[in-house]
């Protein structure tokens, strides 16, 4: 799987190449500016990008930017963004286009090696990782919205992890639960939420989160 | 730098904006002259001189005290300075209530009081006080005595009947000696009653203007004491600002010091731990060092939080209006932000625009019972104005809580204002005004698209109707005049194609004008937007 990587602090850079090569995942190019990422993703067009929000040379938010206009010349082109900090803001603006391949993430996720090369490889596959704070956040500013306080604790677990992204299998398993267990679950919410029920992982998350996000 | 619950009168020009989204502020109590009737006119000015005659009784009582502290008994000059003040600050009033002229206070600000130095002493000059009485006293003399507006005040209370008294209470005047003249049996007495009717229409109004501005010259501010007012207020404004600034440094240091730091090195410590077991117990060793890696996301938590609290990332990375919508995206009542900015404003005073809004959208879900909230952001000029509305039931009272006291300082140290408007039942507006916050853009350049629509503009009417259209009916009426009009100076066959150019030409240079004008137009509002 061939990988792009922008991220300006050297050591973090490093180590994140480090840890992807040691997970078998090829980079192919490790940039540190948000002009040479534009370059990189459109010459490269890698499996996945990961992408660091403030990049030189503005500081600001220059690689979702980039990742952005990267995304529009290539439809769908899956990219993980990583930051210090999440919002939700963002997280919208990265859903905006509706072609999944989107992952945002908090950079200290990159502790947990396991799952961040677990995310990493969903988004490649044309899936979601969201950082559980966004979701958090998410559900905190629906927290006056009727349907969502409907929810059961466990069904609000479940809403929670399904917005991150994760398959009935991943929920299952950290959840405890059967898979079909998981699916009446998820069919209850689609119920309370007024969502029409969907196989497809991707598509699933993604009505969940712009229903959420339509608050 | 005062707050007012209800829509008062301490920023008048902030109080439009809050017209159309709440009840019509109550103005009429600033604005007298909105009842333009002339029978009420006659009254105030008949009022007015009855107050007058009451200012010149004050005035010889102000006369008496002076006269009495200048012999020696100068303890009475305060209270004698207090009662004209007194009497000088119901004129204020009732010339802004009935004149519709507003006039300030124009004194200095008070003294401080006096602040005993090391040895427990008052010093006061080169005497030193065991009590800060005599002390305090001197300055508030100093401050009574080198005030021109106390003797401004004296020069209004003395000549107010004579000059504007009189002019104000000219009808009731003649009404009066009307009166006494009929009742003498004499009946040209009858006239001056009927003059003043007669004339009262236009009289009454322009009399009760001249006695405002005679008041405000008496008794309003000076240059000199409104300097002195701004002085005051920036110098307080920076004492809080500089409070505030070194309070939040050590907040800071201390939240690091108890939280990041102290996280960092249990790290350390953990880590440490981790090596020494890594040969004897490896099982041991890695859970701690997962404690560990658990330990230093907490601290990373720790310092996002902190972060946050100093300058949010989304500020820096997308400016004040993005940074809205990223609060308004986290708040549990729907919130309706526009922003209509044209550029990126000054890192401080967005920083305390962004502030002051989260404060106020976090009052409306703590207290305000709202579903629904909306900001708007936008400019006039180079002032930044920032409105925060919402459906709740109203009743906010900034005396209670520190969250609105906090805002207004934040706001003081860039002379921004907060207005707010929360009558019980709702809704609440709140109006953040900052002045000088954009730096007005410098005017366009000249660019050719300028100079031709200004060409255009100007010169079309030219082709269009002398050289056009009046030279076509000269044609048509076959004069033998010829003016200045160019076709006809032409050969015959050469004289309706002239003709007609110049009318194409003027329609073209219109046409071009409007269609540059409407582009230029169309852009403005899209960069605005």
């Amino acid at each position: 799987m061939r990988v792009v990587l922008a991220e300006d602090l050297h050591l973090l850079r490093e180590g994140l190449v480090h840890l992807l090569r040691a997970h078998g995942l090829e980079v192919v190019a490790a940039v540190e500016s948000g002009p040479e990422l534009l370059d990189a993703l459109v010459r490269e067009r890698p499996d996945v990008a990961v992408v660091d929000v403030r990049l030189p040379p503005t500081f600001t938010d220059e690689g979702l930017q980039a990742s952005l206009a990267a995304r529009k010349r290539i439809p769908g082109l899956p990219v993980l963004v990583l930051s210090q900090h999440v919002e939700q803001l963002y997280a919208r603006e990265l859903l905006a286009d509706g072609s999944g391949g989107i992952g945002y993430l908090l950079k200290d996720r990159v502790f947990n090696s396991e799952q961040f090369i677990d995310a990493v490889r969903r988004v490649a596959a044309g899936g979601t990782a969201m950082d559980p704070e966004v979701i958090a956040k998410l559900l905190a500013s629906n927290a006056r919205n009727e349907p969502v306080g409907r929810l059961t604790p466990r069904e609000r677990e479940v809403l929670e992890l399904m917005a991150e992204g994760r398959s009935n299998a991943a929920i299952g398993q950290r959840l405890y639960l059967s898979d079909s267990a998981v699916g009446k679950h998820t069919a209850n919410i689609f119920a309370k939420l007024g969502l029409a029920p969907s196989d497809d992982d991707n598509r699933r998350v993604l009505a969940v989160l712009a229903y959420l996000n339509d608050k | 730098m005062r707050l007012r619950t209800d829509v008062g009168c301490t920023y008048p020009h902030l109080l439009r904006h809050l017209r159309p989204l709440s009840r019509p502020p109550r103005l009429s109590h600033t604005g007298g002259m909105s009842e333009r009737g002339t029978v009420p006119a006659l009254a105030k000015g008949a009022g007015l001189f009855c107050v007058a005659v009451f200012s010149q009784v004050v005035a010889a009582v102000v006369l008496v005290g002076m006269l009495l502290s200048s012999v020696g008994m100068v303890f009475l000059f305060p209270a004698t300075v207090r009662l004209m003040r007194r009497m000088t600050r119901l004129n204020r009033r009732l010339v802004a209530a009935w004149t519709g002229t507003p006039v300030d206070e124009p004194y200095l600000p008070e003294p401080a009081p006096p602040v005993p130095i090391a040895e427990g002493w008052y010093r006061d000059g080169r005497s030193l006080y065991k009590t800060p009485l005599i002390p305090a006293f001197n300055r508030r003399l100093n401050w009574l005595l080198k005030d021109s507006a106390t003797w401004r005040d004296f020069g209004f209370l003395a000549a107010d009947m004579w000059a504007g008294g009189l002019i104000a209470g000219a009808p009731l005047l003649l009404v009066v000696v009307g009166a006494v003249q009929l009742a003498g049996g004499n009946l040209i007495g009858l006239t001056w009653p009927l003059l003043a009717i007669a004339s009262a229409r236009w009289y009454a109004p322009w009399a009760l203007h001249v006695y405002g501005v005679i008041a405000r010259t008496f008794l309003g501010s000076t240059e000199k004491a409104r300097l002195a007012q701004q002085v005051d207020r920036l110098a307080r404004a920076r004492t809080e600002v500089v409070d505030s600034q070194a309070a939040e440094l050590r907040r800071i240091e201390r939240d690091l010091h108890d939280g990041a730091q102290a996280r960092l090195v249990a790290v350390g410590m953990t880590i440490g731990a981790a090596e020494e077991l890594m040969e004897s117990d490896p099982a041991a060793a890695r859970a701690l060092l997962a404690k560990a890696r658990e330990a230093s996301s907490t601290a990373l938590q720790e310092l996002r939080q902190l972060v946050r609290g100093i300058h949010p990332p989304v500020l820096a990375e997308r400016g004040l209006g993005d940074a809205v919508r990223a609060v308004a995206l986290d708040t549990a009542v729907r919130t309706h932000v526009s922003v209509d900015l044209p550029g990126k404003l000054d890192a401080p005073l967005e920083s305390a625009a962004y502030f002051a809004v989260s404060e106020l959208l976090t009052n409306v879900v703590r207290h305000s019972g709202a579903s629904e909230a909306w900001i708007d952001i936008s400019c006039q000029g180079p002032t930044l104005r920032i409105t925060v509305r919402d459906d709740g039931h109203g009743g906010a009272d900034p005396s209670r809580g520190t969250g609105l006291a906090g805002i207004e300082r934040r706001l003081a140290a860039f002379d921004g204002v907060l207005a707010l408007s929360s009558p019980p039942g709702g809704p609440t507006t709140a109006v953040i005004e900052l002045p000088r916050a954009l730096s007005v853009s410098p005017r366009p350049p000249v660019t050719w698209r300028t100079i031709t629509t200004g060409i255009c503009w100007s010169l079309c009417w030219i082709p269009l109707f002398p050289q056009g259209f009046v030279a076509m009916i000269l044609k048509l009426v076959g004069t033998p005049e010829k003016s200045w009009f160019l076709a006809l100076y032409m050969p015959e066959r050469l004289q309706w194609p002239t003709i007609i150019g110049m009318i194409v030409l003027g329609a073209g240079m219109l046409a071009t004008a409007s269609v540059l004008t409407a582009r230029h137009r169309n852009a403005k509002d899209a960069a605005c937007a």
